[in-house]
């Protein structure tokens, strides 16, 4: 009982990272029409901005937080207005391929800089646990579970309670029109991919304390993701976060009774799901 | 290679398309003079995978971004039966193909259900999941260490040069060259090239889209294992790089480079790709991602056509860069983008 529910605290985790993953992934496709494959080497980039800033700068964990999401935002807002942009009106398969050559070369370089082994990052706020009677919950793994809970539902409030967020969501649905009604969505496509990177940059952080920092951990995290946001309807921000939960709890329970199939679970799951629900568990049926 | 060849020249002049033919052809023959043969062995392989994914992407329209799954799979297959049965290795790629066939069925099945960027990242999924089971099933596969040993057995004939190996697996690949073109051309082929430019129709035409679209995503496979088995007997072992992400990754490169819908030019993506590999691994470099992705970002903004595409769009033939002529304008005569209905 105890290990399950270890297991179970464990995969809403690493489902945390999944979900604002996932999120980031589902705004921009919303609003772009993109699926950023440069997303796992932005959560990498992340990471290594975290080591970086100590590092260099003596800046710890919170500094890195702060400014690592921001500078990595930005940087999305010109890859979109100098790059993604020029093949808007192109098939999104081109725009999918320009964000893996995207990926690739950023791998390849901080693996030319830093090698394959792992880069130490050694401020992580809330060293310890905290003992609730069960278990020991690492402080600093609730502190991780509790951000991007609080940030998915932050997003989800926007979205759904504010002008922006309706906006955005009508542009994501009804694009033409929304643009009838005199709404100028061509405004929001950068800020929205920009917000997109920077999600996926505070992710990058996030992990830097708890997980292994080097120039491979984006690229095969991003696949699962994908699964993740087949499995929750690409279309749909609220399936994929709440997929990501779900497929991490899957993947650490899975650890536990059925070690074999651990990794495999997502993709299992995803075929089980493209039988019954092809558009995914929240999604809408769409072509793209 | 030169099947493919003929067919696209039955739009030039005949002296013109049997002069390319013949130059086809001797550029075949004479790749072990001018290259390292186990490199002219390379592209071979990598050419046949990137015709065989340029089958699915330039004709039936499907990015595929999981191939490595076939031709890893088809690795393996293909090294096991070799190292278990010492039969000529004919055999074993061919076994090696059909495994890769066999294992593109339920994916495919389950893939067509949904297209463009979502097919992409269904099979990418899928592909992970061959990586995943080829990593921790080590009794068979080797797991990190990959399956070594694979002999290169043909009775009366000794392989161990490469040179002479080159010639052994020619054949195969012109075979499997041939099988592509011959389905392009094929009536099938043209309900495939349908299904692409308006699937709505070819349904109201009482055809069913997603057994074309199943049927064209498993020769693909077959193909493509065809060339993973060539691949792993010309290097004597199989390693979960020929399953991993970046190997797809690879033969899209490949594919767009040459031109996607060219077919044949897919041939000039995976030599030039696969040369410059080999120079910068000679120079020591060992980041290659770095490049790749470069060549991809270039292919993507400024050369969609390919270099076949491009010749092609050129020299005025229709026919040549399919898919590129059918590529929306990216401009509007005024400036401003258009957006195109997918």
């Amino acid at each position: 009982m105890t290990s399950f529910l270890q297991q179970t605290f464990n995969g809403l985790v690493s489902g945390g990272f999944y979900a604002l993953l996932a999120l980031g992934l589902a705004v921009i496709f919303g609003m772009l029409r993109v699926v950023n494959f440069a997303h796992g080497a932005v959560y990498m980039l992340g990471a290594f901005g975290a080591v970086v800033l100590a590092d260099s700068a003596g800046l710890g964990f919170w500094w890195a937080l702060l400014l690592v999401p921001l500078a990595l935002a930005v940087a999305g807002t010109l890859l979109e207005r100098l790059l993604i942009r020029r093949l808007a009106a192109l098939d999104p398969l081109y725009n999918f391929l320009l964000t893996f050559g995207i990926a690739l070369v950023c791998q390849d370089l901080l693996r030319m800089k830093y090698g394959s082994h792992s880069q130490p990052y050694e401020d992580a706020p809330f060293t310890g646990s905290v003992d609730l009677g069960l278990f020991d919950f690492p402080r600093y793994q609730v502190f991780v579970l509790a951000v991007s809970v609080a940030v998915c539902l932050a997003v989800w409030l926007v979205l759904t309670r504010t002008r922006v967020g309706t906006i955005v969501r009508a542009a994501t649905e009804r694009p033409e029109l929304t643009r009838a009604f005199g709404i100028d969505t061509g405004r929001w496509v950068t800020p929205v991919f920009g917000f997109g990177v920077g999600l996926a940059a505070l992710a990058g952080v996030l992990a830097a304390p708890m997980r292994a920092v080097n120039s491979s951990m984006g690229g095969d995290l991003i696949i699962t993701v994908f699964a993740v946001v087949v499995i929750g309807g690409l279309g749909s921000v609220f399936g994929s976060v709440l997929a990501g939960f779900v497929i991490g709890m899957l993947q650490a329970l899975g650890n536990l009774y059925v070690p074999v199939l651990s990794q495999t679970s997502v993709f299992l799951l995803m075929a089980v799901v493209l039988l019954i629900r092809p558009a995914g568990l929240f999604g809408k049926e769409e072509h793209a | 290679m030169i099947f493919a060849l003929l067919g696209k020249l039955r739009r030039y002049p005949a002296p013109l398309r049997w002069g390319l033919l013949a130059a086809g052809l001797l550029a075949a023959l004479g790749l072990p003079w001018a290259l390292y043969p186990p490199v002219a062995a390379d592209i071979l392989c990598w050419g046949l995978f990137a015709v065989a994914f340029d089958l699915l992407l330039g004709h039936a329209g499907l990015l595929s971004f999981g191939h490595a799954a076939f031709w890893g799979t088809s690795a393996y297959a293909t090294g096991l039966i070799a190292i278990h049965s010492g039969l000529p290795f004919y055999v074993p790629v061919l076994g090696g193909a059909a495994a890769a066939a066999l294992l593109a069925a339920p994916i495919g099945w389950l893939a067509v259900r949904r297209s463009g960027i979502y097919f992409a990242m269904v099979t990418l999924a899928f592909a992970q999941m061959v990586y995943f089971i080829a990593n921790q099933w080590g009794d068979v596969t080797g797991g990190e260490n990959g399956l070594q040993g694979i002999p290169r057995e043909l009775p009366g004939i000794d392989l161990s040069d490469s040179f002479v190996f080159y010639y052994a697996m020619l054949p195969v690949v012109l075979l499997g060259l041939a099988a592509a073109w011959r389905i392009v051309r094929s009536p099938f082929g043209r309900v495939v090239a349908a299904v692409r430019e308006n699937p709505d129709r070819v349904r109201a035409l009482g055809y069913s889209a997603d057994r074309y679209k199943l049927v064209v995503f498993v020769v693909s496979a077959f193909l493509s294992g065809l060339a993973g088995g060539l691949y792993a007997v010309n290097h004597g072992f199989a390693s979960l790089q020929e399953v991993y992400w970046t190997t797809s990754g690879k033969v899209v490169v490949m594919t767009v480079l040459g031109g996607i819908g060219t077919l044949w030019g897919s041939l000039i993506g995976a030599a030039a790709v696969v040369r410059l590999e080999d120079w910068l691994s000679t120079a020591g470099f060992e980041e290659t991602g770095l490049v790749t992705g470069g060549v991809f970002i270039v292919a993507v903004l400024v050369f969609r056509r390919g270099v076949w595409g491009t010749i092609a769009h050129v020299a005025g033939v229709r026919g040549g860069g399919e898919r590129a002529e059918h590529e929306p304008h990216v401009q509007e005569p005024d400036g401003t983008p258009q957006r195109v209905p997918s």
